[in-house]
């Protein structure tokens, strides 16, 4: 199997940088990589997303953690064009991502949540596919599928519908999409969900050499020891806020991050509770 | 035990409707529909028990078998229908087996085809009201009759599961089996209409039934009223060892799944890159080799392609040698045309990865479009060529083709601009092609009807071309009608593929984030 290592080398975000910047007349390189300025979002009668500021520096790596229902998907989905926000501004590199969102989406690689992929592809076609969506040409997007088909473990695989991937292939083979454009910014929701131990690692390791290119990555989480292992930001949100954001340490002040997420979320119920589940009592 | 399974399939039903207002009007068609059914049968009951001469032992027996076979046949065929209450479902529960059986036996009755089926069966008892010992028999039997029935029916249906839990299998099976009962409305006319009906067959028919495991506990009151108790004892054993078998059949089969929850097996596999290799490397050409692929792949698109040759058998069928035929080059050409109206609809969810991509809206829509017409344009070509050869009117060649490809056209444009516009609920890949999906709104509806009719009328102009040129037999306005349908149709098309770029450009996030809300 390759080293995960020889994927970073191979897709430089740097690369692409001088691509879209040219594009646009000059380096943007100061502006934050993704800045969400009074992001809203209402669902019928629920306000899924109210007032959200996140500022995600270039070249950092970020983690975005909150409860069960606190809005990350959705906050997601606005930063990465998926889904229109009420009010509020998406800055990729500077660039309004709402304005002019066919010129900005090149910059991006998107991995989101709980929705289905081309399934009826095998998982070689379904990169190629995402690969040729971005404008690559023949030969980048083949050695580049080859790749992460190796570093991902699915060289075995490549050839079977996605359809009939396990829950953890097919978040692999989607991440695989994400990557294939070498984007800028990746925006990845709930990455390791289902993910094996061996291949979680991999692709932790693909993630950080791809950060120390140059690249910026922001993952959504529940797993607080990963996040404060992986990031060097992160931002709480739940019920839709920002509660708490900025560099791990400054967020987790002397305790671990999962302590201070406790803490600004709440609702912890006390393990007494329930007597009866005591095997002892039965 | 038996009691809660029962509730749960009450509550299930009750927060089903509460869910959408769709479902509660679905749930009133349905009942409205048993209702009437039912009205008929116990009308017709009634007088029949006073018929002479007295057919009430051969009507009994006839509805009763349809009745069972119903039961048995329509679920394998609707596959999953209510899955509700699956036994896959309770396999992390500790019940017994017996109590599961029992349970999931009665909430089977629950619903609007249990409760028609139950006052069917007793109003088919009633008939026998002036023969005191028959009715008593007949009420006995009906009981046994309906659970043959509901048993049955889990019996047909678990016992095919555990045979049948290949994806491909399934969605095959379901495709094929929505072609015969296309055709067989239309045939089955022919025939009917060729051979009457007469008494003496059916008599030999209720005759055969009534030995056979659908037809023996209808039977049996009938042989009461003649007082032929043993010919009675004698159906009474085959309806009751039915009933027997089919339990144990089902009780093997839920033994069997709860232990071995269904899985999916690994079988096919793509080679190669398929289309993604042979069409050019920019995204228009990925678009379109992945609409290519999903014609070949997807059962749903596969289906529309199938029903178009079904239906030149079935309008060939309805007037052999007339000029019905003719017409399915035309309608061909509107059904595979609008086929992509629910392109975005199709793709679900997993449409993410068009809003996600720098694609513009008119690669999106030309790609769908290129797809769809190197498969509709041979198809197309072929049926209108042979329709004209078949009914020997070579002459009307090119103005059918003139009409066949203006409404393609138009129709591929057409759609292009609705799809960006609309979506609504569809089945998901390798559901079942008769479950209509729930809540599709009005809008729906109204727009596809808007949709229609805005075809109809931008294709007046070879329609009316068209109609002229076959009806004169003028060759030479055939040729302007292919001109014109082939200019004006690519005119149309390009026009709706620019719109619907246009469109879909701004409409997408919003289209995806509805897609989202239906799943």
């Amino acid at each position: 199997m390759a080293a995960p290592t020889d994927i970073a080398s191979d897709i430089t975000p740097e690369a692409e940088a001088s691509r879209t910047d040219a594009a646009y007349g000059g380096a943007m390189s100061n502006a934050p990589a993704l800045e969400l300025r009074g992001l809203w979002r209402k669902f019928g009668d629920k306000i899924a997303v109210s007032g959200i500021d996140i500022v995600v520096p270039a070249g950092s790596f970020y983690g975005l953690v909150g409860p069960n229902g606190a809005g990350k998907t959705t906050t997601l989905s606005m930063a990465t064009g998926l889904l229109q926000p009420d009010f509020g501004t998406v800055l990729v590199h500077g660039h309004d991502l709402w304005a002019s969102p066919v010129e900005v989406k090149a910059m991006l690689g998107v991995l989101p949540d709980g929705v289905r992929l081309f399934d009826r592809l095998t998982g070689e076609q379904l990169i190629t596919y995402a690969g040729l969506l971005q404008g690559l040409d023949r030969e980048t997007v083949a050695a580049r599928t080859t790749d992460l088909l190796a570093a991902l473990d699915l060289t075995a695989d490549a050839t079977k519908l996605v359809v009939e991937y396990s829950a953890g292939m097919t978040k692999k083979v989607a991440l695989a999409c994400a990557l294939v454009h070498a984007p800028r910014l990746l925006v990845l929701d709930e990455p390791f969900e289902a993910v094996d131990p061996v291949s979680a690692a991999n692709i932790r390791d693909i993630l950080g050499s791809y950060v120390r290119s140059g690249g910026t990555v922001i993952v959504s989480s529940h797993v607080m020891d990963l996040v404060q292992r992986m990031c060097d930001h992160v931002a709480v949100i739940a019920a839709g806020h920002v509660l708490a954001a900025g560099t791990i340490d400054e967020v987790r002040g002397d305790g671990s991050l999962e302590d201070r997420f406790v803490d600004l979320v709440g609702g912890r119920v006390s393990g007494e509770g329930l007597a009866w589940l005591r095997t002892s009592s039965a | 035990m038996v009691a809660h399974l029962v509730r749960l399939k009450l509550a299930l039903l009750r927060n089903g409707l509460r869910r959408s207002p769709w479902q509660v009007v679905g749930l009133v068609v349905a009942a409205l529909y048993g209702l009437g059914a039912l009205v008929v049968v116990i009308v017709s009951m009634a007088v029949l028990s006073v018929q002479e001469p007295d057919i009430r032992g051969l009507v009994t027996v006839l509805l009763g078998s349809v009745l069972v076979l119903g039961w048995w046949v329509v679920p394998l065929i609707a596959f999953g229908l209510d899955s509700t209450i699956d036994p896959a479902r309770f396999v992390t529960f500790a019940i017994p087996r017996r109590s599961l059986l029992t349970g999931l036996a009665l909430a089977g009755v629950i619903g609007v085809p249990g409760a028609a089926t139950v006052g069917a069966a007793l109003a088919m008892a009633g008939v026998w009201w002036r023969t005191p010992a028959a009715l008593v028999v007949g009420l006995l039997c009906s009981v046994v009759a309906v659970a043959t029935c509901v048993i049955g029916a889990r019996a047909t249906t678990s016992a095919a599961s555990t045979l049948v839990t290949g994806r491909r299998f399934r969605e095959v099976m379901a495709a094929v089996a929505v072609l015969p009962l296309i055709v067989v409305g239309p045939l089955l006319g022919r025939l009917t209409s060729g051979a009457t009906v007469t008494a003496d067959l059916l008599e030999q028919v209720a005759d055969v039934l009534a030995w056979t495991p659908f037809g023996a506990s209808w039977a049996v009151p009938d042989a009461v009223a003649e007082g032929r108790w043993g010919l009675a004892a004698a159906r009474l054993g085959i309806a009751v060892a039915t009933l027997v078998v089919v339990a144990v059949v089902w009780d093997r089969a839920l033994a069997h799944a709860l232990v071995n929850p269904a899985h999916q097996k690994v079988s096919s596999k793509g080679r190669g890159l398929g289309w993604f290799d042979r069409l050019p490397a920019t995204p228009l050409g990925a678009v379109t080799a992945r609409c290519l692929t999903y014609w070949a792949r997807d059962p749903r698109y596969a289906l529309a392609v199938a029903v178009v040759p079904v239906l030149a058998v079935v309008l060939y069928i309805v007037s052999p040698g007339g000029g019905l035929v003719l017409l399915i080059g035309p309608i061909a050409g509107y059904l595979m045309g609008w086929g992509i109206s629910a392109d975005v609809a199709y793709d679900g969810t997993a449409f993410w990865t068009h809003v996600a991509a720098p694609l513009r809206g008119s690669a999106d829509r030309l790609g769908r479009v290129i797809a769809a017409g190197s498969i509709a344009v041979p198809a197309v070509t072929l049926l209108t060529v042979g329709s004209a050869l078949i009914t020997d009117q070579p002459e009307t060649i090119p103005a059918l083709l003139g009409l066949s490809f203006g409404v393609l056209l138009t129709s591929l444009g057409g759609s292009s601009v609705l799809s960006a516009l609309v979506v609504y609920p569809v089945q998901l890949p390798g559901e079942n092609p008769f479950q209509t999906k729930q809540g599709a709104s009005t809008a729906s509806v109204v727009s596809q009807l808007v949709g229609w009719l805005a075809v109809m009328v931008l294709c007046l102009p070879e329609m009316i071309l068209a109609l002229v040129a076959v009806r004169g037999g003028s060759l030479a306005l055939g040729w302007v009608t292919l001109l014109v349908g082939v200019v004006l149709g690519s005119v149309l098309l390009a026009i709706g593929v620019r719109v619907g770029g246009r469109t879909l450009d701004r409409t997408a996030p919003g289209l995806l984030s509805k897609i989202v809300a239906f799943a």
